[in-house]
């Protein structure tokens, strides 16, 4: 019998790994692929993009794991000879880090209202954000688009980051959290006479200090790789992400391309090693619609 | 302790320094999704924003007419059709392994994370090194003597994109479903042990019945994600792909920049509908299940 049971857990370790593995192999390979001479990457991949610029080309495409001589020349290409990535690197973090920031300041006071008083409306409203939060982004472009045209700040970073800042995510996240607070807590901040601002900014807000940074993460990582808002809001090619740039980048270029993905993971990647409980923990608690 | 009854002046009060807390984000929203989503709506049922005659539900049919947004609808509808269900059970089969005190398991759950933060570019990079024609895995299906698919141009395309939609949202339904059993009370299952119960027995009885507000929840999330998959679909085959993954992303892109309001516009509320009932189940079906369980 438990013999028996020993050797299930180990049947599900092995499949486990395997899964893992695969799901990590994209990562991986990025990072490794990144160290590869365009030399070695067209050699090796020359196959599918027919663009490649002569030199030994293999007849079928082999994915390959270790470089056979570790460059750092497609960094140096990316970062140091053409200052266009940067300067899209530089854009992203122009239009996600106000996002980040901006739309987790409006979500906390709001959430504070949710979580503060109830009522009908409130709830109502409440209800109204959640529809909003889900609707798929092919229902939010034309009123995005329209309300940049009008506003003129359609091709402006604006157009992405103000409607970033008000997108209703965080509010329904926050607020989940914050009804966990204990009301005898504001209760008691109350008697003592303290107002609404200060329960908020003295009481509240430490309390769901883990929380603020589990939904920043989030917002972080969803704003950080978007690609759709860029491409129907942001033409002009100056101004756009590296998310969306580096999917332009010369198909003869790919080791370029994965050494600017590396760069662009380097955020993402310290994130999930620092704060992988609170993404965990973030992720958890948007597990029902209800408040 | 119970709540003293306000008075109106109290209750005044009090919904002026809520909706003062709230104004930020409310005004926010009505400019940058009510007010313009109005208009939207205004729109579909207009014949041209010059003329501005209304024609009432004329667009929609019209819209109903097009083989364009037809096409795109059953792709969609057919794409999440496989994806959603397979996105449902394998990510509870993940948890469930997970939840089996194996080895390593903050490893695992962290590996299944890791797709989140793969930039889309280098994602569809790898996919185009995987199943291109002369790619790895039609290298390995000749190994076993079987003939090469040609992925991304054959009705096999599907496949592609649903092992891509896969890779990409079983992690975080992974941690979902793993929420979902940390909330089942230990004692239950503690009893089930002693009374000998099996584990087919434990995991119909209890697990999957607790379970069912997170299979609930993750089935729409995984339909609202499958409808976003186009951003990956789009960069392995741009504006125009092979006929079965012509998405109703790619029907709005394209009517975009003919600027058809109109057609655009009726799409997007028919759109919204669609979304709004499917919401307004969930939360029917969130009450309904939630009452079993705590009772």
């Amino acid at each position: 019998m438990k013999k028996k049971r020993y050797f299930g857990r180990g049947a599900m370790f092995l499949l486990c790994a395997v899964f893992a593995i695969l799901f990590l192999l994209p990562t991986v390979l990025t990072i490794t692929n990144s160290f590869m001479s365009e030399s070695e990457i067209n050699a090796n991949y020359g196959m599918i993009f027919s663009t490649t610029t002569g030199g030994y080309v293999s007849k079928t495409v082999n994915l390959k794991f270790i470089p056979d001589k570790v460059t750092l020349s497609q960094y140096v290409t990316g970062l140091i000879k053409s200052p266009e990535y940067l300067l899209k690197l530089w854009n992203s973090i122009f239009l996600v880090v106000p996002i980040v920031i901006f739309q987790v300041a409006v979500a906390a006071v709001a959430a504070y209202s949710f979580t503060r008083w109830r009522g009908k409306i409130r709830s109502g409203i409440f209800f109204f954000y959640v529809i909003l939060m889900l609707m798929p982004y092919q229902v939010t472009l034309v009123p995005n688009y329209l309300v940049s045209d009008w506003l003129g700040i359609l091709n402006k970073p604006w157009a992405i980051i103000l409607p970033g800042i008000f997108a209703p995510f965080s509010v329904f996240l926050l607020t989940k959290f914050m009804r966990r607070i204990p009301y005898s807590l504001i209760e008691a901040a109350k008697v003592d006479g303290a107002g609404e601002w200060q329960i908020f900014t003295k009481i509240c807000l430490p309390q769901c200090r883990s929380a603020l940074y589990s939904i920043a993460i989030l917002v972080f990582i969803d704003y950080w790789n978007m690609v759709e808002q860029p491409l129907i809001l942001l033409q002009d090619a100056d101004s756009q992400p590296l998310s969306v740039f580096l999917s332009n980048i010369n198909s003869g270029e790919i080791g370029l391309a994965f050494a600017m993905a590396t760069v662009y993971m380097i955020p993402s990647l310290l994130l999930f090693l620092h704060g992988e409980e609170y993404l965990v923990e973030g992720i958890a608690n948007s597990g029902s619609v209800k408040g | 302790m119970k709540k003293r009854k306000l008075n109106l002046k109290e209750r005044t009060i009090d919904l002026l320094k809520s909706l003062c807390f709230l104004s930020p984000s409310l005004l926010g929203v009505g400019v940058f999704f009510i007010v313009p989503f109005g208009v939207v709506v205004y729109y579909s049922l207009i014949d041209g924003v010059g003329s501005k005659n209304f024609v009432f539900l004329q667009n929609f049919i019209k819209l109903f007419d097009n083989s364009a947004f037809l096409m795109a609808a059953k792709n969609t509808l057919s794409f999440s059709a496989v994806a959603v269900p397979l996105a449902v059970v394998l990510a509870m089969g993940l948890a469930l392994m997970l939840e089996c005190r194996i080895p390593l398991k903050s490893q695992f759950r962290t590996f299944f994370l890791s797709p989140m933060m793969v930039p889309v570019a280098s994602v569809v990079l790898i996919w185009q090194v995987l199943f291109n024609y002369n790619g790895t895995i039609n290298e390995f299906l000749m190994l076993f003597g079987a003939d090469k698919i040609d992925w991304l141009q054959s009705d096999y395309c599907q496949i592609v994109v649903i092992i891509l939609f896969l890779w990409k949202n079983l992690g975080y339904n992974m941690i979902l479903f793993m929420a979902g059993l940390a909330n089942i009370p230990k004692e239950l299952l503690e009893v089930a042990d002693v009374e000998g119960a099996s584990e087919t027995y434990k995991f119909f009885n209890i697990k999957l019945r607790y379970l069912s507000p997170t299979v609930l929840f993750v089935t729409i999330l995984s339909l609202i994600n499958s409808f976003k998959v186009f951003r990956e679909v789009y960069l392995l085959t741009g504006d125009y792909p092979y006929e079965k993954l012509y998405m109703l992303q790619h029907f709005m892109n394209n009517t975009f920049r003919s600027l058809d309001y109109q057609k655009l516009s009726a799409a997007a509320v028919v759109m919204a509908l669609v979304m709004v009932v499917l919401i307004a189940l969930l939360f029917i079906a969130e009450d309904w299940f939630g009452k079993d369980v705590e009772g």
